[in-house]
């Protein structure tokens, strides 16, 4: 998969929680999840199972505490993939 | 450390006249029943509505969620995190996904069922159901919550 694949999915699976539409608008690697797309921070948790789920992986409590940026979680997805 | 019942209802935060739990028919890691009889004299009936009292759904909820989400997410952290830090967090309502099907008078007993969908990084999210004595589904959906640092 590739990371442009990856972060497409990343997204798509922020998209329900983000609260910034115009924030969402001009996504990138760089974009804060809660401080800029406004995600509440409960629903990480929900977003951390999706990953799981849709690309198949486990991520520990301490890598999902670690991820801030949209970046973050596509480099912790990819390094999970291998 | 994994407590009894009765254990489980003295941790929850929650008292009168905002307790909705009477008691805890059973638990376990993955499962809790519980049962609440709705006080004719609470105060919400007065106006929810004149002459004609029902249980206000938001009411069901909370109540559903003490049991599904406060009293199942306790014994579960108790039973994964210990009990000092458990003691240490205060759980808070995050979000629901809630059908209201039922209609509950003053005086009613309620049951509610519920099973744990996760319990990851503190946060608890069970499938739960609140029936009267007769078997009639008055409330079920997901219903999460957050334990916060006091």
């Amino acid at each position: 998969m590739t990371e442009q694949e990856i972060f497409d999915k990343v997204v798509a699976i922020l998209k329900p929680y983000v609260k910034n539409k115009d924030a969402l608008a001009q996504v990138s690697h760089e974009t804060n999840i809660l401080d800029e797309l406004k995600v509440n921070s409960a629903r990480l948790v929900d977003v951390v199972l999706a990953f799981e789920d849709e690309f198949n992986i486990e991520i520990a409590d301490e890598d999902a505490d670690a991820v801030d940026t949209v970046g973050d979680a596509v480099r912790l997805i990819k390094e999970k993939l291998g | 450390m994994i407590l009894t019942p009765e254990e489980v209802l003295a941790m929850v935060p929650q008292q009168e006249p905002f307790r909705f739990i009477d008691q805890i028919i059973k638990i376990d890691e993955a499962h809790i029943v519980s049962e609440y009889r709705f006080r004719p004299e609470a105060d919400f009936y007065r106006g929810h509505f004149p002459g004609n009292p029902v249980t206000p759904g938001v009411i069901l909820l909370e109540a559903m969620a003490q049991s599904a989400v406060v009293a199942l997410g306790i014994y579960v952290a108790v039973k994964t995190l210990g009990i000092e830090e458990t003691n240490k967090l205060l759980t808070f309502f995050t979000d629901a996904d809630v059908e209201f099907s039922g209609v509950v008078r003053p005086g009613d007993r309620v049951t509610t069922s519920a099973k744990v969908v996760f319990f990851r990084r503190r946060k608890m999210r069970s499938q739960a159901e609140m029936r009267l004595d007769d078997g009639t589904v008055v409330c079920s959906g997901t219903i999460s919550g957050m334990g916060i640092e006091r």
